[in-house]
């Protein structure tokens, strides 16, 4: 069952479309990644389902509200962790929570939420005084403070040192292993392809695909990766002549190919009819980042 | 949980968060009354003047600095602050809860408002007991005029943090603001002592009504209709333009 659907959404600010039909439904317990270059259209999108914008035309329905008409109830089902939204600047750890919990029905236990984000030795300190890191964890404790049934997440882990990135992804699988649907806005590949069920990419204000990460990996034109250094120089134009074959590089005598699992036999076969060995060979599946480059790959 | 304009977690918190500017404290509630005691501390200053119709000028200045508190408190205390909330996203945040952004506004004035009749409150006592100076006579009258007053400060400010986008602005603007509102209250000369015209043109002006209602009630008559009428017609204009321009983000 979905709880967030978007149909052919459309936002323009001025004359520049920042969306431009977007249309994605996001299931019940699911973690749904939305991913894309800057400027992709990806914040807008999330502030409409958030319903701190509202759509030049399309629909939007979370749990079945639209969040501009029903802007109230949505506020006591979804938890919102904005980019770019400050406190007071005098305002501690302690207070912050404590007031955000009061704004909901039925809020969770501050306490606990604190201790997850490593924010328990900041309590007393000033927001002014955070470092970005500890401002970034105590923005995802207010999203989750109202026991949302969805949460949104722009930028999640941006500002975040590796260790406290994947204590805070943890503690997103823990929050969704308690039936919580999260719709995560990134563009750290490694965030989206650890977390996320699904991943709509986001490009030029539309949906270039729409997939699970390991789908998007296998859609892309260079899905498989061969390395080697081999004993004597090829021919280029056998090289250049290998079927599937995405991109070639060559770096210090090292010769890296993408295409498809044809380009990997089409090379052993190259090899061994050439009476060239390959040294240090390696063949991998591209990642995330590779696919990611492809689908938004633009034409300017 | 409370989902009304007024929420008292929000509040609490703004006034908390009041008590932490030291810069606010001294301004709205010390320095008005402080201004009191260096001229009432003047020996000239406390004898009758004919000028002003036989009163001493430390009694002129009563009513001058309890406005001044007002002034100080709607167009310094609130254009950058609350500015500051929406430029650094602080409504925005609040509109993704249960609670309406337009709590922190309501928190906003309260706060203020609250220190600016505090303000005044200590100005009527330093000027009672170290100077003397009559309580008011008309003291309904006077309550009424000084409540205009501030309801048509606290809308000149925020229309001020309306009408600017960043919190700087809004300084620069309150700043901008604050001299005209402190001259037409009387802080550099008193209203009854300025000439007629000049008196007459202050009179059309918000704080400048507001100085001749409190002069009258000070003097035991019921300010005067046209007087309340002026800063009270002010404070309805100024809330429609801050109502009609501000923006939440």
């Amino acid at each position: 069952m979905s709880v967030i659907d978007v149909t052919d959404l459309r936002k323009a600010y001025g004359g520049r479309t920042a969306v431009d039909g977007v249309s994605f439904s996001v299931d019940e317990g699911e973690i749904f990644g939305i991913l894309g270059p800057n400027g992709a259209g990806k914040t807008t999108t999330v502030e409409c389902v958030e319903g701190l914008r509202v759509p030049d035309a399309g629909r939007v329905r979370v749990a079945g509200l639209d969040p501009v008409a029903d802007h109230a109830e949505v506020t006591r089902v979804l938890g919102a962790q904005l980019q770019q939204s400050e406190l007071q600047p005098k305002l501690t750890v302690r207070e912050a929570l404590e007031l955000y919990a009061s704004f909901h029905p039925r809020p969770a236990d501050w306490r606990p939420l604190a201790e997850r984000l490593g924010l328990t030795a900041k309590l007393t300190t000033r927001f002014a005084k955070l470092s970005g890191g500890q401002k970034q964890r105590l923005f995802i404790a207010l999203a989750l403070i109202g026991n949302p049934r969805i949460v949104v997440l722009d930028e999640l882990t941006t500002g975040l040192d590796p260790r406290a990135r994947r204590d805070t992804w943890e503690l997103i699988e823990d929050v969704r292993a308690g039936g919580v649907t999260v719709l995560l806005v990134t563009h750290f590949m490694e965030e989206a392809q650890r977390l996320c069920d699904r991943i709509a990419v986001i490009d030029q204000g539309r949906v270039a695909a729409l997939d699970t990460p390991a789908g998007l990996v296998r859609r892309s034109a260079g899905a498989t990766v061969i390395s080697f250094t081999p004993s004597a120089p090829l021919d280029d134009a056998h090289i250049d002549a290998l079927p599937g074959l995405a991109s070639a590089a060559r770096k210090d005598g090292r010769i890296t190919l993408s295409g498809t699992d044809d380009t990997v036999n089409a090379v052993l076969t190259l090899l061994a009819r050439s009476h060239v060995t390959a040294h240090q060979l390696r063949v991998t599946d591209a990642t995330l980042d590779d696919a990611f480059l492809d689908l938004t790959e633009s034409p300017a | 949980m409370s989902t009304g304009p007024v929420n008292t977690a929000v509040l609490r918190t703004e006034f908390r968060l009041f008590r932490r500017e030291p810069a606010g404290i001294f301004w709205i509630m010390l320095f008005p009354t402080l201004l009191l005691a260096v001229l009432g501390s003047i020996p000239s200053f406390r004898e009758a003047d004919p000028a002003l119709g036989g009163l001493r000028p430390v009694d002129a200045y009563v009513p001058v600095t309890l406005l001044l508190g007002l002034i100080i408190g709607g167009l310094q205390g609130m254009p950058p602050t609350l500015t500051g909330y929406r430029e650094t996203g602080i409504l925005r945040r609040m509109s993704t809860t249960p609670v309406r952004p337009s709590a922190l506004l309501a928190a906003q004035m309260t706060v203020l408002g609250a220190a600016s009749l505090v303000s005044a409150l200590l100005t009527l006592a330093v000027g009672r007991l170290a100077f003397g100076v009559a309580l008011p006579r008309q003291p309904l009258g006077h309550l009424l005029a000084l409540l205009l007053a501030l309801a048509a400060s606290l809308a000149l400010g925020a229309l001020l943090s309306a009408l600017s986008r960043t919190a700087k602005i809004a300084t620069a603007a309150g700043s901008a603001a604050l001299f005209p509102a402190m001259f037409t209250a009387g802080v550099w000369l008193p209203v009854e002592a300025m000439p007629e015209l000049m008196a007459d043109i202050v009179g059309w002006t918000p704080f400048g009504a507001a100085a001749r209602a409190l002069d009258a009630a000070s003097a035991g008559h019921w300010p005067g209709a046209a007087h309340l009428a002026v800063t009270a017609g002010w404070a309805v204009l100024l809330t429609a333009g801050a109502v009609r321009w501000f923006r939440w983000e």
